[in-house]
This record gives structure tokens, C-alpha cells and sequence, in this order.
């Protein structure tokens, strides 16, 4: 596929074609559970329809469906009016569709250029025609208002223009319709209205655009057309001016919604964690964390907000004693807790929930058991001396299981048979039983679904309430503003604002996390 | 465990039994080709290998097998290549062999002292690649394949000055002093006469290497070390999972250090049976090579205790019912082939193995998870 086709389908806005796509009784099943279950799906052309339901509840599944990537068990996919059968994404893109997914696929070391004609490069002789490759970007970055200097590294670009890239990418495989997964979950306020200029564009270009999503409010202001799909079966197609973000969110969980808001404040004058001057250079001089001072009192929960890669990683590490700090002092209940390693904080109380459950979180290969003892091993009731208490682990993990509503067939199952939101809620749930005196919770509800989301918000709660100093660190905004009694944002290493979270907006914040909005001019 | 446990048994023998079939079609093959009956010389190894003087043997050969594969096995469990369990063991035994000449104690005590210093040298040894990785980055694998060439350079030069015994006349071995009685390990024999097994008309001058013992109490040390007590589980968090294991405390400089040094400490045994068995002392032409085989008889065994011990008897076996080969006319590097064979397909094997095992876990947790989910919903 090498030419550009700038205009819709041949069938226009009428006809039997006016649909762009057309799914109809997809099933998909796998082993012990039906993800898709006879979904039906009518996209106009030319129109951004939205695809909304909580994680697991088959999106991702009927997207790599239309995109080549899975075969459905049964039904239909019509494109442009045609009956299609993808072997596999290739034959997806040969049909015009092209999908931009949540993780970028870049590479860091190419420029703007060389990332889009990468596997799709027009040659004469084995030689690449570089010249022509720039003048058909060029020429497509002008028509859907998406112009990207062809030359810049991709590592020297933002993550909204890197996402551009992406879009491009797949434009410039001559997609008519574009599959968006989850395209705002890594952009901040500000990038996300820039992406909804562009989409605006291309749908006036007559790009047609399927965009998956679970975050309602922005479903609502860009999408014309939206269905449901809970638990793999589609739920209802709606208009979205005939709706409203909660009818929408019932929809899409079936029951009553949990929210994040934390009610009655708990926040004593008691100091559990306290940051003095904390700075971290890295091997290369570079200071990634500047001299970072912030109190966590006992029931109190302090949000950092910030755009990833902004030094919370780095925070996180610190205080766990991952990462030794340059300069400064880390005080856990009033003593210097700087020179001890990992587990002595551990075993000071110190509860952790890693950001990325898969890489620090789980050994996912071993028993649960065995998970729900990892950073706990040294105390009871998992160990005695240096002997494993089996017996008592898994009654431990026992407790865990049943307490936190981890769905387990037994605590003796490898870890990758949970579901990620088990897997989440079992992680939580060992935190929690240890009692710990701060707990650091690096994005503790990411990829869970809303029923898993809302246990650990009420685990957190709880446990608030009882006493415990939480440092909340998420890039689901809605979560730190519902959840923080004191809301810090971290830009370059540096916490350069202090807001309340009962006053701060969503569009305030982003503007300090962006670097808009500088030092000192928070309250 | 959701699978049944027959299940999961057999989807655990199903990788080697495949590998061992897989490896005899290979060497049929190789036997044809070169114009030798496979059956004629399968028959013959068998008969051979099943006489009592070759079960022995085939016992006694599978204990540096089996210890050096501990060795190896201990370091895989934290994904810790150490290459370096034949330099250490060779060191160990050529300082063993001194220090055990050099000393009168009484019996038990002068055995223990030997195994001792065999396990201090081979630890020691064993500790340097893991410092250099910790301080200074250096990879295992470079630094344990380089140590032993330095292990094997100075094991040479200790028996040819040092620890040099004056020969008698005519006598042109270079070795140690010889280990006086007390230092030798008694062989099992009244063991097996006490069994009703008729070493002496049946298998004369066949000796069971008392060694046994000390290899199967390792092995169920390495089981409870590794599965049993904490430092295990932080052995094999760092294994399955260094980032996970880091963030749950585990300090892994220390971890790679302490593994290390009880990988050359296991390491440093696997000579000392044939020392303090047969030799009684360091000669230099003392057995060489447990370190390599060692590593495939671990891969074989998948690192368990049981399935290594089970690989280094098969390893024997085959080396031992071999030697009635070349009676025949049949060339006995046919079973290097095997051996090679059965290394390489089993890698290939137990991957297939892993992914059918974690298809189904993943199949039985799912069902039941929905199954106790639908339970509930109706109990509701």
C-alpha cells in the first residue's frame, strides 16, 4: 500500500457503504472466558466513534480483531461494504485500516522521517527515495494539520508529537480509518485538546476514526457516535449529545459507581515521613531529583502529580533505598532512615506498590503464596529464623485472598493465571496486611478495571483512616485530586507547586505539570 | 497448583523422555551412516551397562557429575553462569590433597578437615568472579572461563613445586604426598553385602565410592536451601525477577557474592570423591572436565535435585556402557553424540514443555476462577 488516498470510501455519506465499519456477532473465546461475545459495531464514515468500557471489557480484544492481529471465532467484519477476512495486519492496512496503539512503537534513534517510512519505505534499486518520502509527509502533515519537522529525532520530541508521529505513520500507509487505543492516557490536559484539533482535521479530511477509551469526559466532547461494551457483549450505541459522563459510566459497569473522593479528612500532626533537601545526580551529572523536601504526617495522603519521567521514579526509589541520594536526609518517624538498605525500611514499615507490577512487583512464574511473602519474607508470619513457614504463609496469603477479594482458584496458582487486577489487589493486599506505617503507592490502580480500582481505593482509605501516611504518586489525575489531602506536582526533579486538591482543576494541574505554570506561583 | 499432580508429572518427564528418544534416532542415524548395526551396539551397552561392576562404576561416576552440577545449579537459580566450576574444583582438590598429606588426625576429623579446606578453597575462588561482577561489572561468564584457565595455570604450578611429593626411582608421576589412611573415605561395600548384593564374586575389585552419601546429603541440603528457607526465596526472587526482588529488600550485590561463594563451595567437592576414594592424592593426570558436564547435567535436570541426580546417572551410564563399544568395532564417541544430542534437544523440549504447562495453568485457572465466581454469584 503506497498511495495516499485522501478522500472517504467510494460510497460517501449514502448507499449501502455509508458505513465505514461494520461488525456483526464477533465471538471471540478464550480458554475459560468469552471476551467478545456477539458484539456488533457500525462505524459511519468519516465519523470518530468511540469505544468505551472498563479494562477486560473486550476492546482491546475486538480491535485486534478488526486490526488482523486475532481471528474471531465467529461473525463478520464488513469494511466499506466488503466482507473482509484479515490473516493478519497487513491485510487490515491493504483494507485501509491502520491503528496507532497506547504503547509507542518508535524508534528513539531515527528521525520523524525514517520512523514513518520504517517498514514501508519506497525504493528504486534497493536505494531509499528519501526525497520523495519527505514530500509525501510533508504533504500529509499539511493536510491534516499535523506538520512535524521531518528531520528532528524522535527522542528530542514530546510524547503529544511523538503520538503524532504515530498517526502519521499510519496515514502515510494510506489508512482511511484510524483505530486510536487509549490515546490520552499518556498526554497531559493540554496535548489532549491539541489531539482532539487534529482528529477534528482528519475527520474533515473524511478520515474515519474508531477511538477507545475509558475516560468519559473527553469520549463526550469528541466522539459522534459512542458504544458501550461491557463484559465483551455491546451494551448500546449512543449519541453523545443525549448523554451524560455518569449515564455513560453506569453503562459501562452496569452498577453503581465507585469514586475516588476521599470524605472526612483523617490528616494528624504527626510526622511519619519527612524529605529534607533530597537531590539525586545521575552517573552523568545530570540532577534528576533537586533538592526535594516534603512532610507526610500519619492519615494523610500526599499526591505527587507530574508528567512521567519527571523524577518520581527516581522520588519512589529514594525513599525505598533503591537509589542512594546525593545530598539530603529521608526521616521515617523522626529518625534518618538515609543509610539503611531496602529491607531494614521495609521492616521499619515501609509498604510499597511498584508502579510496574510485572517488572517489581511479582515473580508471576511462582505460587501466590510466594508472591504474597515478597518483602515480607523476613517477618512473620512467612519466615521463622531462616526457615519459609509454609503452613503459615499460605494461610497468610489465605487471609489475603479472601480479605481483599483476590479470584484465585487457590494461593498455590502461578501468578500469570490472575488477571491484572487480581494480581493488583493481591500486591495491595500484602502491603496492607503487614500494617505498615507509610505505605508508597506508585499508580496503584493503572490497567485494573473499576471493580479492582474501587478495592483498592477503599484499602487505601481504610488504612488512612487507621493512621497510615500514604505518598500517592498516579497519572490518573481524577485519582490524585480524589484521593490527596495535599497535592504536590514534580517538574524537572523539582516539586514546584503545592495545591489543594478540593480546589485545583484537572486544567490547573496539567498546566504546572507542563512547566506552564512555574515555582512559587501555587498558594 | 491447579493442575492435577499426574498431570503436572507427566508434562515434567515429558521433556527428557522426548530429548532421550530423540537422541537415539540421532545417533541411529549416525550409527547407520558409518555402517554399524544401532541396534547391535544399543543392545550391547545395555547388557553391558546393566552388570553390577558397571552399575557401580556408573554410581561412582555420577558423583562428580551430580555435585558439580549442584555447583552450577545453585548460580542458575539467580540466572548466575558460573562457567567456573572446573578451575574451582581442580584448585580445591590440589590443596585438599596437600593439606590432608600434610596432617595426622584422627579419621572422621582428618576426612572432615579435607572436605573443609576443598570447600574453603573452591568458595574462595568461587567468591572472586562474584566480587569483580558487584565492583567492577564484570560478567560471570568472562570472568569464571578466565579463572579457570588461572586456576588450572596454578593448580599446575602448586603440584610441580609446593606441594611436589620426591619420587621414587623410575617413578615419573608428578603428584602430592600421599593422604595417610586416616584421611581416606571408607567405600560402601559392607553396605551391599549387608543388602544381600555379592560385591566380591559378582563384581570383584568393584569398590561403591562412599562419596554417596555426602552427594545425596547435598542434594537434600541444595532442596531445603533453596526451597525451604529465606535466603532461597530471595535466591530465586532474583532469579525469576531481579527488579521485584530488589524493590522486596534483597541487596543483590550481596546476593551475587553469597552465591557465588557457595556455588565454588559446592564446586570444590566434586574431586573429593576420587581423592579421598581412589587416588589419595593430587596426580597430574587427576580426572578433568566435571566443570563442563556438570553445566549440562543442571540443564538436563532443570536444577532440581532429583531430575539432576537422575541426569548425572544418566550421563554415567552412557559414559560407562560406552567402553564395550569399541570391543566391537564401534566407535565409542557415538555417545558424545548422544550426550550433545540430548543437551540441545532438551533445551528445545522443556521450552515446548513450559509454554504447553503455562497454557494449561492458565486454562484450569481460568475455569475455576469462573466456576467459583459463578458459585458465588449463585450463592448471592
Amino acid at each position: 500500500m503506497t498511495e495516499i488516498t485522501t478522500t472517504a470510501g467510494p460510497g460517501g455519506t449514502s448507499g449501502p457503504s455509508s458505513y465505514a465499519v461494520e461488525l456483526h456477532g464477533i465471538t471471540k473465546r478464550f480458554p475459560g472466558v468469552v471476551a467478545n461475545d456477539r458484539i456488533e459495531l457500525e462505524v459511519r464514515t468519516g465519523e470518530i466513534h468511540a469505544i468505551v468500557g472498563e479494562n477486560g471489557a473486550g476492546k482491546s480484544t475486538l480491535m485486534k480483531i478488526l486490526y488482523g492481529m486475532q481471528p474471531p471465532d465467529e461473525g463478520v467484519i464488513r469494511v466499506e461494504g466488503r466482507d473482509m477476512r484479515f490473516k493478519s495486519p497487513k491485510d487490515a492496512i491493504a483494507a485501509g485500516i491502520g491503528m496507532v496503539h497506547q504503547h509507542f512503537m518508535l524508534a528513539d534513534n531515527l528521525t520523524v522521517l525514517e520512523n514513518v517510512i520504517l517498514g514501508s519505505e519506497p525504493t528504486r534499486g534497493g536505494v531509499i527515495k528519501f526525497d520523495e518520502a519527505r514530500r509525501r509527509i510533508e504533504e500529509l502533515g499539511r493536510l491534516y494539520g499535523m506538520e512535524l519537522d521531518p528531520d528532528e529525532l524522535v527522542e528530542d520530541l514530546g510524547v503529544g508529537e511523538r503520538q503524532r508521529v504515530e498517526i502519521l505513520k499510519v496515514l502515510y500507509r494510506g489508512a482511511r480509518i484510524l483505530i486510536l487505543d487509549e490515546p490520552t492516557a499518556v498526554l497531559v490536559p493540554q496535548e489532549v485538546t491539541e489531539l482532539f484539533t487534529s482528529l477534528a482535521d482528519l475527520k474533515a479530511e473524511g478520515v474515519t476514526i474508531i477511538f477507545i477509551s475509558h475516560k468519559l469526559d473527553e469520549v463526550l466532547s469528541v466522539a459522534d457516535s459512542i458504544t458501550v461494551i461491557r463484559a465483551g457483549r455491546t451494551v448500546a450505541q449512543v449519541d453523545p449529545k443525549e448523554t451524560t459522563a455518569r449515564k455513560l459510566a453506569e453503562l459501562m459497569v452496569g452498577s453503581e459507581l465507585p469514586t475516588p473522593e476521599t470524605r472526612e479528612s483523617t490528616v494528624t500532626d504527626i510526622v511519619e515521613l519527612e524529605l529534607v533537601d533530597v537531590s539525586i545526580d545521575a552517573p552523568d551529572g545530570r540532577r534528576i531529583l533537586d533538592d526535594v523536601s516534603l512532610v507526610v504526617h500519619r492519615g494523610e495522603v500526599v499526591g505527587i502529580a507530574g508528567v512521567e519521567g519527571n523524577g518520581q521514579s527516581e522520588l519512589v526509589d529514594a525513599i525505598m533505598g533503591i537509589e542512594a541520594v546525593t545530598t539530603g536526609e529521608i526521616r521515617l518517624g523522626g529518625e534518618d532512615i538515609s543509610g539503611l538498605s531496602t529491607r531494614e525500611r521495609r521492616e521499619k514499615g515501609v509498604g510499597y506498590i511498584p508502579e510496574d507490577r510485572h517488572r517489581a512487583g511479582l515473580l508471576l512464574t511462582e505460587p501466590i503464596w510466594e508472591n504474597a511473602m515478597l518483602g515480607h519474607q523476613t517477618s512473620k508470619p512467612f519466615s521463622r529464623g531462616p526457615w519459609v513457614d509454609r503452613g503459615a504463609a499460605h494461610d497468610a496469603t489465605q487471609r489475603i485472598v479472601e480479605e481483599f477479594d483476590v479470584r484465585t482458584p487457590g494461593v498455590d496458582v502461578p501468578a500469570y493465571a490472575l488477571s491484572g487486577g487480581n494480581q493488583q489487589k493481591l500486591i495491595v493486599g500484602r502491603e496492607m496486611s503487614a500494617s505498615p506505617s507509610l505505605l508508597i503507592a506508585s499508580h496503584p490502580t493503572r490497567g485494573i478495571d473499576v471493580g479492582a480500582q474501587a478495592a483498592v481505593w477503599d484499602a487505601m482509605r481504610d488504612a488512612r483512616k487507621a493512621g497510615l501516611a500514604v505518598l500517592l504518586l498516579s497519572a490518573d489525575l481524577e485519582e490524585l485530586i480524589g484521593l490527596s489531602d495535599t497535592l504536590w506536582v514534580i517538574f524537572r526533579g523539582r516539586l514546584v507547586a503545592k495545591l489543594d486538591p478540593a480546589t485545583v482543576t484537572p486544567e490547573e494541574l496539567g498546566s504546572y505539570m507542563t512547566g506552564a505554570r512555574g515555582e512559587g506561583s501555587g498558594q | 497448583m491447579t493442575l492435577s499432580w499426574p498431570k503436572r508429572f507427566g508434562l515434567l518427564l515429558l521433556g527428557p523422555v522426548l530429548a532421550i528418544a530423540f537422541s537415539v534416532a540421532i545417533s541411529s542415524i549416525a550409527l547407520s551412516a558409518s555402517g554399524n548395526s544401532p541396534t547391535l551396539a544399543f543392545t550391547q551397552m545395555y547388557h553391558f551397562g546393566t552388570r553390577l561392576d558397571s552399575v557401580i562404576s556408573m554410581l561412582n561416576r555420577s558423583i562428580p557429575l551430580y555435585i558439580s552440577a549442584l555447583a552450577v545449579a545453585i548460580g542458575f537459580k539467580m540466572n548466575l553462569f558460573n562457567i567456573g566450576v572446573e578451575g574451582q574444583y581442580r584448585l580445591a582438590a590440589v590443596v585438599a590433597a596437600a593439606a590432608g598429606a600434610a596432617v595426622d588426625l584422627p579419621a572422621p576429623i582428618h576426612v572432615l578437615f579435607i572436605v573443609l579446606v576443598a570447600v574453603f578453597v573452591g568458595g574462595c575462588w568461587g567468591a572472586i568472579p562474584g566480587v569483580l561482577k558487584v565492583t567492577r561489572g564484570v560478567h560471570e561468564v568472562i570472568s569464571t572461563i578466565m579463572l579457570n584457565t588461572i586456576a588450572t595455570g596454578i593448580a599446575a604450578y602448586l603440584l610441580a613445586t609446593h606441594f611436589r611429593a620426591k619420587n621414587a626411582p623410575g617413578d615419573l608421576v608428578i603428584k602430592t604426598k600421599d593422604i595417610p589412611k586416616s584421611g581416606w573415605f571408607p567405600n560402601l561395600n559392607k553396605i551391599l553385602d549387608k543388602l544381600g548384593i555379592d560385591v566380591v564374586t559378582r563384581a570383584p575389585g568393584s569398590e561403591l565410592a562412599g562419596f554417596l552419601f555426602v552427594a545425596l546429603l547435598l542434594g537434600a541440603g541444595f532442596y531445603l536451601l533453596v526451597w525451604r528457607t529465606r535466603f532461597g526465596f530471595d535466591l530465586r526472587a532474583s532469579g525469576v525477577n531481579p527488579g521485584a526482588a530488589r524493590a522486596s529488600g534483597v541487596d543483590p550485590k550481596r546476593m551475587v557474592v553469597q552465591t557465588m561463594t557457595i556455588s565454588g563451595g559446592i564446586a570444590g567437592l566434586v574431586g573429593i570423591s576420587q581423592l579421598l576414594g581412589v587416588f589419595h592424592r593430587y596426580t597430574i593426570d587427576f580426572p578433568t572436565g566435571y566443570g563442563f558436564t556438570g553445566i549440562g547435567v543442571a540443564l538436563l535436570g532443570r536444577n532440581h535435585p532429583v531430575g539432576m541426580a537422575l541426569g548425572a546417572m544418566l550421563f554415567a551410564f552412557m559414559d560407562r556402557s560406552a567402553q564395550i563399544l569399541d570391543l566391537n568395532g564401534i566407535p565409542k564417541e557415538i555417545v558424545v553424540i548422544m550426550q550433545g544430542v540430548i543437551l540441545l534437544s532438551v533445551v528445545i523440549a522443556y521450552e515446548v514443555v513450559h509454554r504447553l504447562t503455562e497454557i494449561a495453568e492458565l486454562r484450569a485457572a481460568a475455569a475455576q476462577t469462573a466456576a467459583a465466581h459463578a458459585g458465588a454469584q449463585v450463592a448471592a
